[in-house]
């Protein structure tokens, strides 16, 4: 029930100090009212004043209606992981008021849209109440677009009470309705109203202050899914295949908008590239592997229930040796799950997906700059080793926005891994598919087109002979496989290679993959700081894992490892490589949605270390 | 009956027919040999083994190179036989109906490749069917052969969508439900060349076959092929003797190539002459009904009356065209996706530096 009479409130000026460029704003609306501009103009003015910020969006599975929390963190030192206490809430929905100002830190601030005043109940915050309402009618005559607009006009209120550049905000506005001049300019007098009204009305009596700083120039600002668009298409893609769902569809539509503008050839017009939308998850990795088959570089994007659907496949790849990529962006499952939250439970099953012994190399990026880096590579890595490669993101890392050093062109050419053409052919006088000629168990190929007789081969999912022939002997069944296993081991050393990311003397390990690895550098930062802990950090960038992981885990007392799964998946994997290390390894297990946090990690590990 | 039938036997699969004249070479220079695949290892006499025949005889006729072929298929006795025929062409033999997607895939990666698809009726109208029934919505580039008996031939002999209701089982079991006619679904989805045969009619077959190589887009041909071991006893509809005594050609096909000079004796008679994409023309003449293949509602309300009276209608059922093809729609360069240098393929440094700038 909220409370009837609304109480304004402001804290004794002695009790304040300021807190510069450190602050957690989180603006709560519903979703499908359009604040997503507005959030996206409140994070980007924030950046191009040069501070780090992260923005994270927690929206409902629904097109419309549903609480929608936008989380704005904006950090002098960089962090950008989640962090549980909220400093600065702007409110506008009345279904999540009363619980959006329960979570409201002491001390914090409250921008009320004026309809939410009876839930005002707190006696220790800051509030303001805005008549967004009325405000928003004095610049939008149009009735339609005036709870839109209204979202601008608390960039303008924030914006003055945080003293945000004004001009950084209107430089944000330009860029976000670069296309719609009309929509700029009402969007721009919305932010410039709420600013002055704020000016003219409201106390800025709290403790928190933004000013520009330069730790971010020069940087970029950007969501994981683009960053791995941008890594497929510097990849060279030529074949996409793919069936919309949460998360992953942000990748193919930004790749769908590059290619459309990067890849038709100049003199023709036509395109370089095909990207098809599947019926199914089944028939787009279907599309992958027979283009991969024909030579195409050729990928797919999906998550956890899609990748299910592609197990069968991913066998005949691993077995029948047909490059392929599939990327990951996991969401929360098992089934349908949390569709629009986060995750790393996907790690387990993408390494062994489909049946009988079949093991999978993963590219896990840790940062949208690997988001593009890894999506390359799991181009070249899939054509070299003729198998398949999971490209493993998340949805905190794929479609939250993330403070990064401008990506750098490729340092390499494509590898087209070991293609033998005809000329080739010509000159060896020789082929056999699937024979080991260099020890490194990877085999030579051809291409389906090239003119030579000895260049046919049939690929099958049925046990064949070293020369591509069917077999069912035991003994070139289990040749075949144990040069799988030898192809593996080559790749041990060929994947990223793991991060030493902090070294230390100190008897604690922590290993940590992917999107955990924000909380974790913060979190080393609390250890050291709160109790004295030091500890190493090891970050694990690709599946299989190499003799590095092992020297890590062999050479101190215990190793935390870090995942968002609750069956501790890594570790698991790490526990098949290394049984024997098996006990050193605790772990850290975070799973209830929401993106991990410093915090999460801290108290485990000063729990488990009895600091605590 | 019909006067095309030719009689099938168990050596219809390995010996070409004594009656047939086929030059040694062909305008390749290639013998038939060129053209073969490996010993098939299917049950003496299956059907299947009759129309892998067919394939060698009609790419080799048609002085198809093989190395511009993909054969693919899925799974079943049906999609093994692409190891049978053209050795030299590269194979992929997937998985349990979804060859439809492979293909696509392929298609999409080399445009130049000529794609011979081969599947069963389990694998495209039982577990397959969504994606079959895809790739032809979207016009995929290929020449697809469903070896139809009416039963799982590899697991043993069960039901499969295409069996005819009051068929019946080996063990007795009769089939209840309504058979899903892969034919008429194929001309709903705009699929503009659809034929159906049987493994026996060597002669129709034939012409089919190089009609649908000659074809632009998708090209069905749906192949009656008794399963000798399952489904070839009193009771099944899909047996050796109830398809000789069934068969009724629609017409009687003929195929002149684009490197054939087209003569007043192939004229003489025709009902239909239909030109194919690549000069090559099929010419149709009167059997017993007047058939226009042209004519999709005709044909769809032939096939409905064929399935209610148990006909076994076979022929070019449907034949159009101006559906533009997958790579057309796609808009791809002409040459294949799979082989285009770096310099086509990555963009230069400039674009990134400029996206970079845009993400400041
Ligand atoms: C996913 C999957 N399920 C089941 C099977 C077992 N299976 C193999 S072939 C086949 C049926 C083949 O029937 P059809 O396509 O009609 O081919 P035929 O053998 O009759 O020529 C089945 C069910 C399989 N290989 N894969
Ligand atoms: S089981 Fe039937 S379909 Fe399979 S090879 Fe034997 S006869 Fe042919
Ligand atoms: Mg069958």
């Amino acid at each position: 029930m909220p409370p009837t009479t609304a109480v304004e409130t402001s804290v004794a000026a002695s009790q304040r100090n300021t807190i510069v460029n450190d602050i957690v704003i989180q603006v709560a609306t519903t979703n499908g009212s359009g604040s997503q501009s507005s959030n996206n103009v409140l994070l980007r003015a924030i950046f191009q004043m040069g501070i780090p910020v992260n923005g994270k969006n927690l929206f409902p599975s629904n097109i419309q209606g549903m609480p929608t929390w936008f989380t704005i963190r904006a950090n002098k030192d960089g962090w950008a992981a989640r962090r549980e206490t909220i400093d600065f809430l702007v409110a506008m929905n009345p279904e999540s008021a009363a619980e959006d100002l329960r979570e409201l830190r002491p001390g914090g601030v409250a921008v009320l849209s004026s309809e939410l005043k009876p839930y005002l109940n707190r006696s220790d915050i800051h509030a303001h109440i805005v008549p967004f309402g009325d405000l928003v009618a004095q610049v939008c005559p149009e009735v339609k677009v005036r709870k839109l607009v209204a979202n601008m006009v608390y960039v303008g209120v924030v914006g003055c009470l945080l003293s945000i550049e004004i001009e950084e905000i209107q430089k944000a506005i330009a860029r976000q309705f670069r296309s719609k001049p009309k929509a700029a300019d009402l969007n721009r007098n919305a932010a410039m109203l709420g600013y002055n009204w704020a000016a003219e009305h409201l106390h800025n009596g709290h403790e928190f202050t933004l000013e520009r700083m330069h730790r971010a120039d020069g940087q970029i600002l950007i969501e994981g899914n683009a960053a791995t668009a941008l890594g497929f298409l510097y990849g060279g893609v030529t074949v996409v295949g793919w069936y919309p769902i949460t998360p992953s569809s942000s990748v193919c539509e930004n790749l769908i908008a590059l290619l459309g503008k990067h890849r038709h050839d100049p003199a023709t017009g036509k395109a370089t590239y095909a990207v098809l939308q599947a019926e199914d998850e089944i028939a787009a990795i279907g599309f992958v592997l027979g283009a991969g088959w024909a030579g195409a570089r050729a990928v797919t994007a999906t998550s956890g229930p899609g990748l299910s659907l592609m197990a069968e496949f991913a066998g005949l790849s691993y077995f029948a040796e047909v490059p392929a990529v599939i990327a990951d962006i996991q969401r929360m499952g098992p089934s349908t799950g949390l569709p629009t939250r986060t995750c790393q439970g996907d790690i387990l099953k993408a390494h062994l997906l489909s049946h009988g012994d079949c093991r999978h190399i993963l590219l896990i990026p840790g940062s949208v700059e690997e988001c593009y880096e890894f999506a390359m590579e799991s181009l070249d890595l899939a054509e070299r080793f003729q198998t398949l490669v999971l490209f493993m993101s998340d949805l905190d890392l794929g479609m939250n926005h993330w403070v990064s050093a401008p990506f750098q062109p490729p340092a390499k050419d494509m590898d087209r891994g070991k293609v033998l053409t005809a000329e080739d052919l010509a000159r060896l006088k020789k082929f056999e598919r699937y024979r080991d000629v260099d020890g490194d168990g990877i085999p030579y190929r051809t291409l389906p087109g090239a003119k030579h007789p000895l260049a046919a081969y049939f690929t099958r999912g049925t046990g064949h002979t070293a020369a591509a022939t069917y077999s069912e002997k035991p003994e070139d069944w289990k040749n075949n496989l144990d040069r799988l296993t030898r192809k593996f081991d080559t790749a041990r050393e060929a994947v990223p290679q793991p991060v030493l990311e902090k070294d230390s003397r100190s008897d604690i390990g922590v290993i940590a993959y992917g999107s955990s690895d924000p909380a974790v550098r913060e979190s080393l930062a609390q250890l050291q700081a709160e109790a004295g802990v030091d500890a190493a950090y090891l970050r694990i960038r690709a599946l299989p894992v190499n003799g590095m992981v092992r020297e890590f885990l062999a050479s101190r007392r215990v190793t935390y490892l870090v995942e968002q799964n609750r069956d501790a998946q890594m570790a698991s994997v790490l526990r098949m490589e290394y049984p024997e290390l098996s006990a050193k390894i605790r772990s850290v297990l975070h799973y209830d949605g929401l993106p991990i946090t410093a915090r999460v990690v801290t108290d485990a590990i000063l729990e488990s270390e009895n600091r605590k | 009956m019909s006067a095309t039938l030719t009689e099938p036997t168990s050596a219809t699969a390995s010996a070409p027919s004594a009656t047939q004249v086929t030059p040694s070479v062909n305008r390749l220079g290639l013998t038939q040999a060129a053209y073969r695949g490996a010993p098939s290892t299917l049950c003496s006499g299956c059907g299947h083994d009759a129309i892998t025949h067919q394939i060698i005889r009609a790419t080799f006729e048609l002085g198809i190179e093989p190395h511009r072929v993909a054969k693919l298929s899925g799974i079943g006795c049906s999609s093994k036989t692409t190891a049978y025929f053209l050795g030299q062409s590269h194979g992929f033999n997937g998985v349990h109906g979804r060859m439809a997607a492979v293909a696509t895939g392929v298609n999409l990666a080399n445009r130049t490749l000529i794609n011979i698809g081969v599947s069963g009726d389990g694998d495209t109208a039982s577990i397959g069917l969504g994606q079959f029934l895809h790739m032809l919505r979207r016009n995929v580039q290929i020449c697809y052969v469903i070896e139809n008996n009416g039963v799982y031939g590899l697991t043993k002999g069960q039901f499969s969508a295409t069996a005819d209701k009051g068929s019946v089982q080996k063990k007795g079991a009769e089939n209840e439900m309504t058979p899903i006619d892969c034919c008429a679904l194929a001309i709903e989805m705009g699929c503009e060349y659809v034929g159906r045969s049987f493994s026996g009619d060597m002669k129709q077959l034939s012409a089919l076959l190089k009609g649908a190589l000659s074809h632009r887009g998708a090209a069905l041909i749906d192949v009656v092929s008794p399963c000798i071991s399952f489904n070839n006893h009193e009771g099944s509809t899909k047996s050796y003797k109830f398809a000789k005594d069934h068969e009724e050609p629609l017409h009687d096909i003929g195929f002149v190539p684009a490197f054939e000079a087209f003569t007043a004796e192939y004229a003489e008679g025709a009902t239909h002459t239909i030109n194919l994409p690549d000069g090559a023309r099929i010419v149709l003449k009167k059997v017993h009904r007047d058939y226009d293949p042209t004519d999709k509602t005709k044909a769809l309300e032939l096939l409905s009356k064929a399935r209610d009276e148990r006909l076994f209608l076979t022929g070019l059922l449907y034949h159009a065209s101006g559906q533009t093809s997958m790579v057309e729609q796609k808009n791809l360069v002409d040459d294949p996706l799979a082989t285009l240098p770096q310099s086509r393929v990555r963009p230069p440094p400039e674009v990134l530096a400029a996206i970079m700038d845009s993400l400041k």
